[in-house]
């Protein structure tokens, strides 16, 4: 008999999750060796990020130093795990910022309904019509480059997915009979919304905000790229590219390249356990695209 | 394909008459909150306008020029005096140009559009053909290799990797020029010299926008893949090659197409950070122009151009979607 050219049993199932648990495992191993890094390099190890050794300037990958050196002799690895920590706490603290402010407005819009829902809707539509690095770079720029300016300009046009993807939550839990059992044993407004909604809405609004973290990387490397992000010595991977171009153009190719992939290593880490995660919170619904 | 006298033309100019009406409003307020945000922000105009100067002029000078620019009047004055102005086509003066905002805009748009024209086919047809083919081999080696490469190229900054491009194609391998509209020294554009820069930004541009294109032709490809109809048309005993592209191709990949409209504020944070890694002298390059030197009026004018590119790409799409498939009515 001829080969059949359909394998129904190999389509959609297990072939195309792919490997999943060690997909996990290494993610899990990534993003573990880099909060490692970020929080315990610094401290332990004795060296300067920003020593200079103009004997090593613009060196190639070598033992001494595994990513080589920068245009002024700066060993990269460190320069980039210390780079990685600036874009992460500012990664974190604009992701943070997103998520509480998208789900205070989602939230809101979910719990009063009505015309106060429109309302709050067509704002998050209007906000959604301006891209997104664009506000930011306007904000930025009317406030001047700076750490503060870039968290806020970052969460503020964060926010939307959060928000959308609250109220939705939040519209679906009011109409469960738990609410209605709440609602009708006499208790208040504010105990609903605190005792019944919010636990429900919770574990999106975390997936949220992990998600959003390396978004927020994205966008501050952006605008430091640009000049309109953190200021020149706060060296975040964005800024290390900036700086970068001058060596490019030496034919050093390794200041450029390493920051980048310490920005993409993390955020496939952080999409592969956030797959997982959701895969959890709904199993039903395949994980479909994860950034 | 319906012929294009059969094709409902009422009820989409009545869409379109719609969302023209529902844009008044959200560019009005898009201006407001620009205007806003330039009144609530540190930035004094007559201090950037003085410059140096401004540290040794008298308070009256310095009142003079706060007059002369206007901006002593109270917010709302000034957003309407810009909105009666730009109505008449008048938006300003850009200070880090040194040219009126409209010259500015006439002069760059042209080149931006061509750059994400190209871009923009670039990363259809090459999604088009690997998600497809993806697809197809779902769960196989191929497949992997391209999912897994789109998620990789899809945290990857792109101004990273127009700086890797720059340094593969212009600096180690010199086959394409490394950024610019013509060669320096080159007293005029010639078509040729164009087309020689346009490759490389063109390219880095459409490949940050490629994953999204062969994610969601793989899922709508993948997905129609597995429909009661396509399962007919193989119990049918047709060859393959028929039930991917007749069957297949129609119902999954029609619905992916249509929502390339909503893609444009993706394409401008990509031409945001690509015109500006090759210095194309396009509209996107100028808005980081216009943001290091805080220039407010070409700023707030092309962030209104950007706004309103958004929503005519979302009602495109609104359009096509309506086109490929008639249960969707076109009553958005």
């Amino acid at each position: 008999m001829a080969e059949l050219t359909w394998h129904p049993a190999r389509r959609g199932t297990a072939r195309d999750r792919g490997n999943r648990p060690l997909r996990l495992v290494a993610s899990a191993a990534i993003m573990a060796a880099v909060l490692l890094a970020v929080l315990l390099v610094p401290s332990l190890v004795p060296m300067d990020a920003q020593a200079v050794d103009l004997a090593a300037k613009l060196q190639p990958p070598s033992p001494a130093h595994p990513f080589g050196a920068d245009e002024v002799g700066r060993d990269l690895l460190l320069r980039c795990v210390y780079g990685l920590r600036v874009s992460l706490l500012v990664g974190v603290v604009a992701a943070l910022t997103a998520t509480v402010l998208g789900t205070a407005v989602g939230a809101l819009a979910g719990a009063l309904g009505g015309w106060a829902d429109r309302a709050v809707m067509r704002i998050v539509d209007l906000f959604s019509s301006v891209p997104h690095l664009l506000l930011g770079i306007f904000i930025v720029a009317m406030f001047r480059p700076g750490v503060w300016p870039v968290i806020i300009s970052v969460g503020l046009t964060h926010w939307l997915s959060t928000a959308r993807i609250v109220r939705a939550e939040v519209l679906s839990l009011r109409g469960r009979p738990f609410v209605d059992a709440a609602v009708s044993g006499g208790a208040s407004r504010w105990r609903v919304a605190v005792r019944h909604l919010l636990p429900g809405v919770l574990p999106r609004a975390g997936l949220a905000a992990v998600l959003m973290v390396p978004h927020a990387i994205w966008h501050e490397s952006a605008l430091s790229f640009l000049g309109l992000g953190l200021p020149a010595h706060e060296a975040s991977l964005g800024i290390m590219v900036n700086s970068a171009r001058s060596s490019l153009l030496a034919g050093g190719w390794w200041p450029t390249l390493f920051p980048g992939l310490f920005i993409i290593v993390p955020t496939l880490a952080v999409a592969g356990l956030a797959g997982a995660w959701r895969e959890r919170l709904d199993p039903r619904r395949r994980s479909e695209l994860m950034l | 394909m319906r012929a294009l006298t059969s094709l409902p033309w009422g009820p989409m100019a009545r869409m379109t008459g719609r969302r023209a009406l529902l844009a008044v409003p959200v560019l009005l307020a898009v201006t407001f909150g620009v205007f806003a945000i330039a009144a609530a922000s540190p930035f004094d105009p007559v201090k950037a306008y003085a410059g140096a100067a401004g540290l040794t002029a008298s308070q009256e000078n310095l009142d003079q020029i706060r007059h002369n620019l206007g901006v002593d009047q109270p917010l709302l004055t000034r957003w309407w005096d810009w909105l009666t102005g730009a109505l008449t086509g008048d938006l300003g003066d850009s200070a880090s140009l040194r040219a009126p905002v409209s010259q500015v805009i006439g002069e760059r748009l042209g080149w931006s559009v061509l750059l994400c024209t190209l871009a923009f086919v670039v990363a259809v047809l090459l999604g088009t053909v690997l998600g497809v083919l993806a697809a197809r081999w779902r769960g196989g080696m191929f497949d992997r290799m391209v999912t897994g490469a789109a998620y990789a190229l899809e945290a990857a900054p792109p101004f990273w990797l127009g700086l890797l491009a720059i340094w593969l194609c212009a600096l180690k391998l010199g086959v394409l020029p490394a950024g610019g509209l013509t060669d320096t020294g080159s007293p005029t554009a010639t078509a040729g010299q164009i087309a020689g820069h346009v490759v490389l930004p063109a390219l880095v541009l459409a490949v940050s926008q490629l994953p999204w294109f062969v994610l969601y032709v793989r899922q709508g490809v993948g997905d129609a893949l597995a429909e009661d109809a396509v399962r007919g048309a193989r119990s049918r005993g047709l060859r393959e090659r028929t039930v991917l592209l007749q069957h297949a191709l129609r119902s999954g990949l029609l619905p992916v197409l249509t929502l390339i409209g909503s893609r444009v504020p993706e394409l401008i944070t990509g031409a945001l950070l690509v015109e500006t890694v090759f210095s194309w002298p396009g509209i996107a390059a100028a808005t980081v122009q216009a943001a290091t030197g805080v220039d407010f009026p070409l700023l707030a004018a092309l962030t209104v151009l950007a706004t309103a590119a958004v929503l005519i790409g979302n009602l495109l799409s609104d359009l096509l979607y309506g086109l490929a498939d008639p249960r969707v009515a076109f009553d958005g």
